[in-house]
């Protein structure tokens, strides 16, 4: 069993793996649960000024759905606590003094003027919690106020914020990054400018799932109208992804602490958050679907893996594969690889022909009796096959080593690495400035 | 009168009501909706799908379960229907596990195929159940075809003429419309009439008219429907039953399998059928397992299904052959009968072990036995018919017989398996071929 402690921006947790500010964390039953079952941390949800917000009495989620109902994407209109401000202080309390090793965040949104934020943080520190997060990300809802993505849409309103509350608090600070944007290393530096000790994202995304097609209204649907809400879930992994990584690879963000959030699901999708640059990890659509038990399987597998790794403690994931990040132009054109399919694997559903064949560059063959090969001389190994196929390692990229003659364009492979500023062929080699 | 599975001879009401419901329900219940998304989910919608390749009717199987994924399952009995006509009543009795099942990838890849037989019939019920027909009649020919059967190749000729414009009349020896799908497969199979409300659905795309009680060679002449109509379909299916050779062979209590097959299908009530205590069926096909099945099923306390070569050269599938043993058919290989034994009424039926060259090994086997079904076989009857080729009709490709303007399919038609859905193909390409010399001479 591998050390899976974790110490983010000071705060220690017993492993890396956090509740985030959603529905899980909005009272102290859930947290009490969620600590029970092995979660190292929460974001206590969002809190606000009193009076309290109302929600809709309606659905407040939609889904997107893979093969079985397996669920893929989730899209809520769920605002910020709708319970008194004292009710969660004092929860939040009795909840961190019952589990002191465990780290309590507090979530909150106040209107975008300094003495909210004077009011309220006094009140956070007193129940002995170990930080703050700024909501500076929902997009449903507050947003129509001037909050959540409101602010965090805008870098001087994230920077002049952050300042008011790291002005009036002792307590650790993150900014929680909106991905409503167009450059998130933008709203990144403004927090970094601001003093904030950590950036956290994404947020959720602004969305619709699905359209009833009878009622001719977006889900989810509130007597007959829909408006879009943040969508979060395994779909959402790849865009938190990139953006975790465009922070991380900045080099003037500083190296700004990173809480990753977005579609973590499994122990494998945390260490590809902490890989590209996040100290730790933040979920909550899982826990919604699977319930709180999912963090075993997390603690297990993250634990298998830096043993099977010999990595010792959780910091020595975090930013490992941000060297490898670039930007296309720096990717290496003359190294060459080719398709293969394994016969003794095969099964011979044909994916990879339809899909090479309709849609890429007809260079797999298909014959009589169903068997399907690969035709070097007009593979590009654009890699669609290996995605369609559905058997696990079935068709591989094999590389092809220098001197040996790519079948495709009858020139030798270089081992000389080229690329895109530098290659002979590209007419675009220099941007247009 | 009292009876139940120790009651020696041949006794009717052995089990409770309950049981005998139990017994003959559906042997695959309907996919709930749920149910029927799950298993469809599971279709990787392959690339020129082998399992198309393997349905004689080749139904265009990806594309109908792509149909039930995305919650149109109407669509998807259209695309079922529009190849097989009786894709319900084929949902039900195909032997998918050799066929579409056997060549589905997830098959090869996990052993566990798509269910594409239940997925067909949640399509094929989805709509009919809704009374809903989805073709319609082209404009009307003026030519008129007689159909000689309605069976599952009889009809699927008339279906594909009537649609194609042209009038059909369908002639059949029985009372009832259906061929083999209403009196030879198994009760089980085709729960609640299932057969009969597939035909009046067939019937609702117009232009077919059935005769009921004419019998080609008996009430009709090949010569005369000739003159009468502009194309004769020949699809009489196999009259005749093969009878055991061994002596004894006509005492009390030896029956064809077809037969009790037939009177399980048309009784109103199961309890009146008599069946055997000690039950013996010879054969090794599809009927020899329906009738060992149906007899266990009515409360016969031992039943044999013996075969005369061994398992892997039985008719019956291997799914069929794991049905009955663990209904509790007890199966025996190489075995020939030789003498059927008893005082008026069989009482003991004897038989000659044999090796895989039927050579007799010299050991024998004795079994108990006050009911016999022989299942070895059925044969074609009638007099004046087409050239033959071996037992049964020779056709071409498309069904074309040795006489002008006479075509034929289904199990009479020498050629394929004789499955339901193989004869549903000959019809209808059948059909097809009609069509077209008809209208060529036009």
């Amino acid at each position: 069993m591998a050390d899976l402690r974790s110490e983010f921006i000071g705060i220690k947790s017993p492993n890396p793996f956090w509740l985030a500010s959603a529905p899980p964390t909005d009272k102290e039953y859930n947290v009490r649960r969620a600590f029970d079952a092995g979660w190292g941390g929460v974001v206590w949800k969002t809190l606000g000024l009193d009076p309290h917000v109302v929600n809709v009495n309606g659905a407040r989620y939609g889904a997107v759905y893979g093969a079985d109902r397996r669920l893929l994407g989730l899209n809520n209109i769920e605002l910020i606590t709708d319970r008194p401000l004292q009710t969660n202080l004092d929860e939040i309390k009795v909840v961190k003094r019952d589990y002191p090793d465990r780290a309590m965040i507090v979530s909150l949104m106040v209107p975008c003027e300094e003495e909210p934020w004077k009011f309220i943080l006094p009140l956070v520190e007193d129940t002995g919690a170990d930080g703050v997060e700024l909501n500076f990300g929902c997009p449903h809802g507050m947003s129509e106020r001037g909050m959540g993505s409101a602010v965090g849409q805008v870098p001087e309103y994230i920077e002049m914020v952050t300042r008011w509350v790291k002005a009036n608090t002792r307590m650790p600070v993150i900014v929680k990054l909106t991905p409503n944007i167009t450059d998130i290393r933008k709203p990144a530096e403004a927090a970094m400018k601001g003093g904030a000790d950590a950036v956290s994202l994404i947020n959720t995304i602004n969305s619709i799932t699905s359209v009833d097609l009878d009622l001719f209204a977006p889900e989810p649907t509130i007597d007959g109208k829909g408006a879009h809400g943040g969508y979060c879930g395994p779909a959402v992994k790849p865009i938190a992804l990139n953006m975790v990584a465009e922070i991380a690879r900045d080099p003037t963000l500083g190296q700004i602490p990173i809480s990753g959030i977005g579609g973590i699901t499994t122990w494998r999708d945390t260490a590809e958050f902490m890989a590209l640059g996040a100290g730790n990890v933040q979920v909550c659509t899982a826990a919604m679907t699977y319930g709180f038990k999912i963090v075993q399987e997390m603690i297990s597998g993250l634990s298998d893996y830096m043993d099977s790794k010999g990595i010792a403690s959780v910091d020595e994931i975090v930013g490992r594969a941000v060297p490898n990040v670039t930007d296309w132009q720096y990717l290496n054109l003359n190294y060459v690889a080719k398709a293969k399919i394994n016969q003794d694997l095969c099964i011979s559903c044909g994916r990879c022909f339809a899909a090479c064949e309709d849609t890429s560059h007809q260079a797999i063959s298909m014959s009589s009796d169903r068997v399907f090969e690969v035709i070097d001389a007009e593979c590009v190994a654009c890699n669609l096959c290996v995605n369609v196929c559905p058997v696990e390692n079935c068709i591989t990229m094999e590389a092809m080593t220098p001197d040996e003659v790519d079948p495709r364009t009858g020139q030798r492979v270089e081992a000389e690495y080229a690329n895109w500023t530098t290659h002979p062929n590209n007419p675009a080699a220099k941007a247009a400035e | 009168m009292s009876s139940d599975t120790f009651t020696p001879g041949i006794a009717p009401g052995r089990l409770t009501p309950e049981s005998y419901e139990a017994h003959f329900a559906d042997l695959h219940p309907a996919l709930e909706p749920h149910e029927a998304l799950v298993a469809a989910d599971r279709c990787y919608f392959c690339h020129d799908a082998p399992c198309i390749t393997a349905c004689p009717t080749e139904i265009d199987i990806p594309l109908f379960i792509r149909q039930i994924a995305t919650g149109t399952p109407d669509a998807a009995a259209k695309t079922i229907l529009s190849q097989n006509i009786m894709g319900g009543m084929c949902a039900r009795v195909c032997p998918t596990e050799e066929l579409c099942e056997q060549a589905c990838v997830r098959e090869i890849a996990e052993g566990k195929p798509v269910l594409i037989g239940q997925l067909q019939r949640y399509a094929t019920d989805h709509l009919q159940e809704q009374g809903l027909h989805p073709f319609e009649r082209a404009a009307a020919t003026g030519r008129s075809i007689a159909v000689v059967g309605a069976g599952p190749a009889g009809l699927s000729c008339a279906h594909r003429l009537a649609m194609l414009g042209h009038e059909v009349v369908v002639f059949d020896a029985r009372a009832k419309a259906g061929g083999l799908n209403e009196y030879g497969i198994a009760t089980y199979k085709t729960v609640d009439g299932f057969a009969q409300a597939e035909v009046d659905w067939l019937l609702k795309i117009g232009g077919i008219r059935i005769e009921y009680g004419k019998a080609l060679g008996r009430d009709l002449t090949l010569d005369a429907l000739r003159k009468d109509h502009d194309a004769v379909f020949l699809g009489l299916g196999l009259g005749g039953v093969n009878a055991l050779a061994a002596p004894g062979a006509d005492k009390e209590g030896v029956r064809d399998a077809v037969g009790f097959i037939a009177d399980l299908r048309q009784a109103e009530d199961l309890s009146q059928i008599p069946v055997g205590r000690d039950v013996v069926v010879i054969g090794g096909g599809m009927t020899a397992v329906d009738a060992a099945v149906q007899a266990k099923l009515l409360g016969a306390l031992n039943v044999a299904l013996v075969y005369r070569r061994g398992r892997d050269r039985m008719n019956a599938s291997v799914y069929e052959q794991d049905l009955a043993a663990s209904k509790g058919v007890r199966i025996i290989t190489h075995a020939v009968p030789t003498e059927i034994i008893g005082n008026g009424a069989v009482r003991e039926i004897v038989f000659d072990y044999v090796d895989d060259t039927m050579q007799p090994t010299g050991q024998s086997l004795r079994l108990a036995a006050d009911q016999v079904f022989c299942a070895i076989g059925q044969t074609l009857e009638g007099a004046t018919l087409p050239d033959l080729d071996g037992r049964k009709i020779k056709v071409t490709g498309t069904g074309r017989t040795s006489v002008t303007g006479v075509w034929a399919g289904g199990d009479c038609a020498a050629g394929g398996d004789d499955l339901t859905v193989t004869a549903v193909a000959e019809g209808r390409d059948a059909a097809l071929d009609i069509h077209a010399q008809l209208m060529r001479n036009a």
